[in-house]
């Protein structure tokens, strides 16, 4: 399969000098998932945030799908890499779950009618069809992060990225994330700490260090070597 | 919280809440301007005002005693100006500044109750209101629910650790604004960082495209007409 993630040598400063990547190399295969392991401030979500052009390197590539993230390609990358975030109510900004979900496809020049059945599709993937007409903040945490998931995959992504998708969900909530998320084909990267919804999702883990990935390999190897 | 609130009122499916929002937008304004200019010895006219507004709050289905309460938020500010006319020896015009401001917010609030934020813009634009200031305003309502949220959590975390915790009490707290404001930016960011991720470029697509069909021109003369007349009439 060809790879859909692609970075080489990645080093991130940022403004106040911290320096938070420190030579990250990383690839990922289409289709496939991992989960990034490692404690808090070690340069997990820096790194995820390059990956749609959020953030840019100080140094070093990140190439999605063949086009390396520069201002020239930055459309076509956001179309590719969803990010879901860690807080859903910093995602969902529009009046309603339908309208939310129906932004990226607008943003990218899609007719009102069309963004909606875009929209519609993607909330009927995430079982979130019966209330697309509800605002954000009348929707439990679990349901936001489905709808955050679909405002993502409205776009038709080619690699999602969750951050701490688990975090303010309850084990059913959980559990039914995990079960949705298992049935999405697109390539997934998980930054979590919940090591039950990293085994069930991802089939190997890196683990971040110091703003670096010091190991990379089954998902259950790395949480036995770093007693994770 | 009283933003929500408002937002909840404006998904509303009253007649009035179906209208083009710049149908809604001029009749707004033209009451306004017709509030602006009562003098203090047109308190029948004022309180023919009242009236009218209380009915079209009601035509909208929204429940008239919220509505009324939400437009007393300006009250605090007219009364620094109705007191200094006491003082002055001129209370009709003390009275006549009260009126007209919760008048003013009355209507603003009906606006906004009966019209959601993207159409609102979407109703600015089509009257020509100029893109930049758009932007900046959808960004401003975006970010100061994001300060008022900040705020709230931050009060409740206080209040948690402190029994109760005043207006004054809060304020006392050493370096509690600038905590506020950092805290405010971290959130906008992050807000930020998810539009860019989803294609923001600089606008917020809209959703709905508005046709002004003629029940919006019926409308905006069935508001504005009655409001005029009784404005001329009052000379």
């Amino acid at each position: 399969m060809s790879l859909i993630v692609e970075v080489r040598d990645l080093h991130y400063v940022f403004e106040d000098g911290t320096e938070a990547l420190r030579g990250v190399d990383f690839t990922l295969r289409a289709g496939a998932t991992v989960a990034l392991l490692g404690p808090n401030g070690s340069g997990k979500t820096t790194f995820a945030l390059h990956l749609n052009g959020l953030l840019r390197p100080s140094r070093g590539t990140v190439t999605i799908d063949d086009m390396e993230v520069t201002d020239q390609h930055l459309r076509a990358i956001r179309r590719k890499v969803g990010l879901v975030f860690q807080d859903s109510d910093n995602q969902l900004f529009m009046p309603t779950a339908l309208e939310d979900v129906a932004f990226a496809p607008l943003a990218a020049g899609l007719t009102p009618d069309e963004a909606a059945a875009k929209a519609i599709e993607a909330l009927r993937l995430v079982g979130m069809e019966q209330k697309s007409g509800k605002a954000p903040w009348h929707l439990s945490s679990g349901e936001k992060k489905r709808v955050a998931i679909a405002g993502i995959l409205a776009s038709d992504p080619k690699l999602l990225v969750l951050d701490e998708p688990t975090t303010f969900l309850d084990p059913p909530g959980q559990r039914s994330l995990a079960a949705l998320l298992s049935t999405l084909p697109q390539a997934k990267i998980l930054i979590t700490h919940d090591m039950p919804f990293a085994r069930a999702l991802a089939t190997e883990a890196v683990f971040f260090q110091s703003g670096r990935i010091v190991a990379r390999g089954p998902v259950d190897e790395i949480v036995e070597r770093f007693e994770w | 919280m009283r933003h929500a609130r408002l937002e909840l009122w404006s998904r509303g499916t009253s007649f009035a809440h179906r209208r083009h929002p710049a149908a809604k937008i001029t009749a707004a304004l033209i009451v306004l301007v017709s509030i602006a200019t009562l003098r203090p010895v047109h308190w029948r006219v004022a309180l023919a005002y009242f009236v009218f507004l209380t009915a079209m709050t009601a035509s909208a289905r929204l429940p008239i005693l919220r509505v009324h309460l939400a437009a007393t938020a300006v009250l605090p500010f007219a009364l620094v100006f109705a007191v200094l006319s006491l003082a002055a020896g001129t209370p009709e015009r003390g009275l006549a500044i009260i009126a007209r401001a919760w008048l003013s917010a009355l209507t603003t609030v009906l606006l906004m109750a009966t019209t959601t934020q993207p159409d609102l813009l979407a109703g600015l634009e089509s009257l020509h209101a100029p893109r930049f200031l758009l932007q900046v305003m959808q960004f401003l309502y975006r970010y100061l629910l994001v300060l008022v949220e900040e705020a709230g959590a931050m009060r409740d975390a206080a209040a948690s650790r402190a029994g109760t915790v005043g207006v004054l009490e809060f304020r006392r707290a050493a370096g509690a604004a600038g905590v506020l404001f950092g805290r405010a930016w971290t959130r906008a960011n992050a807000i930020h960082q998810a539009m860019a991720a989803r294609g923001f470029t600089g606008q917020i697509p809209r959703f709905r495209v508005f046709r002004f069909h003629p029940a919006d021109l019926a409308f905006l003369v069935a508001v504005a007409g009655p409001v005029v007349a009784l404005r001329f009439i009052a000379g």
